[in-house]
């Protein structure tokens, strides 16, 4: 018997060196990644019961490579009939793997990479590149990855289909894209596993077993992409910058909501009950990446969380600090909502007067000007400027044009409470 | 984001339509289905019944007050919806545009979004 988180945590695990060893052997990544999916399966099925084999990933690449070539066969009867035979028997009866079907344990590093880059290939929408990087990479079942973005199995199933189609269409080949192109692929690289992360970061409906846990998905393939890529590569301190972010965002999980799913903002957060050992760790990465990285935007966030994690409360908070830090991110990777944070940071260390004249200058900005956050930020200003009457009306204009209902239910609450 | 794309609706350009505009009208929602169920957006769709069938139950402060008909009269009504999974806002709108609803003159596709349950980002 083995543990079925072990189980799994393995799985996903081998699942991007399996598939890459695959795609290489066989080329055709859209087959191969339905065969390693099946073989995924299977193994979550049989290992529990009968104990992983000597060698996992080689029993893997065994079956997910029958499945391959069962499928090139044709004949679906015969193919469902095999592949029934090849899961119900016991992995010690099955050939045992060649040498040429281990995957080399020290060639798989780069493909793992590599098949990052495919999955967030820029010919696909974001949802479906966070899609087929988790099944791909991640090694979620299509249900998994389904019930954690709340759509049905089918139309997630069908969005990662109808991706692999797409990069083939494109010509994508599995290689590693080389000068200029590569860092624009790994921006995108780094922009899916931060949808992910954001996408379970703001999953404010309790604990559900159902649901795989993607903040934790997200730092785990970051930390990945971090370790693949070679120190001096331009990118590697945005990788670094993006998982100290994440870390240190995750530190306060606990206490972002009430139990019954009330938001909690910042301010109101109980700091003893954020993650120290998170916390320790994303700061001492972000002081050291930036003392030698190249500044990006990823790193300057990770600053600006590490200075509210050192704070024992927003009185405490060293705000002329995040507000440089935001006045450097703002000036490298111009944003609407970097300047709504910015006047927040402002209206701290200038009083709210500062913080509200940068937000009217933000009205003529069209990305923003009817946005709720603008509205919920404005609010928050006027009441600390101590205009009850507006700031009501601001928080209730932001209550009407929020689509997230937890928010809607804070904004109403803070508009009930200037009556 | 989830969408929902409101068929607003109006019998009396339904009813003027030719036999024609009517099975271009089917055979479009065929294909418009088709290919949002093959880019993996489509979630889910149905059509309304007319609201002249419909049963309105009406809050009074007491026992509700139940009436034959509909909540309010009025020229145009939902006729039927689709509910998508799409990238953006104007996706949605990409979408909607699709619907061959948005070539009769008369007839709209109000793009709506579903209320979602996530809080403060990071």
């Amino acid at each position: 018997m083995a543990e079925p988180g072990t189980v799994e945590d393995l799985l996903r695990t081998l699942a991007p060196r399996v598939l890459a060893v695959l795609v290489r052997r066989h080329g055709q990544f859209d087959a191969c990644e339905d065969a390693v999916q099946e073989a995924l399966l299977a193994a979550a099925l049989q290992w529990p019961d009968e104990g992983v084999p000597a060698e996992p990933a080689g029993w893997l690449v065994t079956v997910a490579g029958r499945r391959l070539t069962d499928q090139w066969r044709s004949e679906s009867a015969r193919r469902r009939r095999e592949t029934a035979v090849a899961v119900a028997r016991p992995y010690h009866e099955l050939i045992a793997p060649s040498p040429a079907d281990e995957p080399d344990s020290g060639g798989d590093t780069d493909d793992t990479l590599t098949l990052l880059f495919l999955c967030c290939h820029p010919s696909l929408s974001a949802p479906s590149q966070v899609a087929l990087t988790l099944r791909a990479v991640g090694g979620l079942t299509t249900e998994q990855i389904a019930s954690a973005f709340l759509v049905p199995e089918t139309t997630m199933g069908q969005r990662i289909s109808r991706a692999k189609q797409k990069i083939k269409e494109a010509g994508a080949t599995f290689a590693l894209p080389a000068g200029p192109e590569r860092a624009e692929r790994l921006a995108v690289v780094l922009h899916v596993l931060y949808l992910v992360f954001n996408e379970g970061y703001t999953a404010t409906s309790g604990p559900d077993l159902q649901r795989v846990e993607l903040t934790a998905e997200a730092i785990r393939l970051t930390r990945e992409v971090r370790r693949l890529l070679p120190d001096d590569d331009p990118a590697a301190g945005e990788a670094a910058g993006l998982l100290a972010l994440m870390l240190l965002t995750d530190s306060r999980r606990a206490t972002r909501a009430t139990a019954d799913g009330a938001l909690v903002p910042l301010a109101e957060q109980d700091r003893s009950r954020w993650d120290t050992a998170l916390i320790g760790e994303g700061t001492e990465l972000i002081e050291r990446t930036m003392a030698t990285a190249a500044l990006g935007p990823y790193q300057l966030q990770a600053a600006i969380a590490a200075v509210h994690a050192e704070a024992a409360s927003t009185e405490t908070t060293d705000w002329r600090q995040i507000l440089v830090l935001y006045g450097i991110l703002d000036r490298i990777a111009p944003n609407p909502m970097v300047t709504l944070n910015r006047a927040i940071a402002t209206a701290q260390v200038h009083g709210p007067a500062a913080g509200l004249a940068l937000l009217d200058d933000l009205g003529a900005d069209k990305r923003v000007a009817g946005h709720h956050r603008l509205d919920a930020v404005r609010a928050h200003l006027l009441e600390l400027a101590g205009d009850r009457a507006a700031a009501r009306d601001a928080y209730t204009r932001a209550a009407r044009a929020t689509v997230s209902l937890p928010e809607r239910r804070y904004l109403e609450t803070k508009a009930a409470r200037l009556r | 984001m989830k969408f929902l794309l409101i068929m607003q609706v109006n019998p009396a350009v339904l009813d003027a339509l030719t036999e024609e505009e009517r099975d271009s009208i089917g055979s479009g929602h065929e294909g418009f289905m088709k290919s949002i169920r093959e880019s993996g957006e489509f979630i889910g769709t149905q059509a309304l019944g007319d609201p002249g069938n419909s049963v309105t139950v009406r809050g009074t402060g007491g026992v509700p007050a139940v009436t034959d008909g509909p909540f309010l009269e009025a020229k145009e009504f939902m006729g039927g919806y689709y509910l998508v999974d799409v990238e953006s806002k104007e996706r949605a709108v990409e979408l909607a545009r699709q619907i061959p609803d948005a070539r009769i003159g008369g007839l709209a596709i109000e793009v709506r979004p579903i209320m979602f349950e996530a809080g403060f980002d990071m």
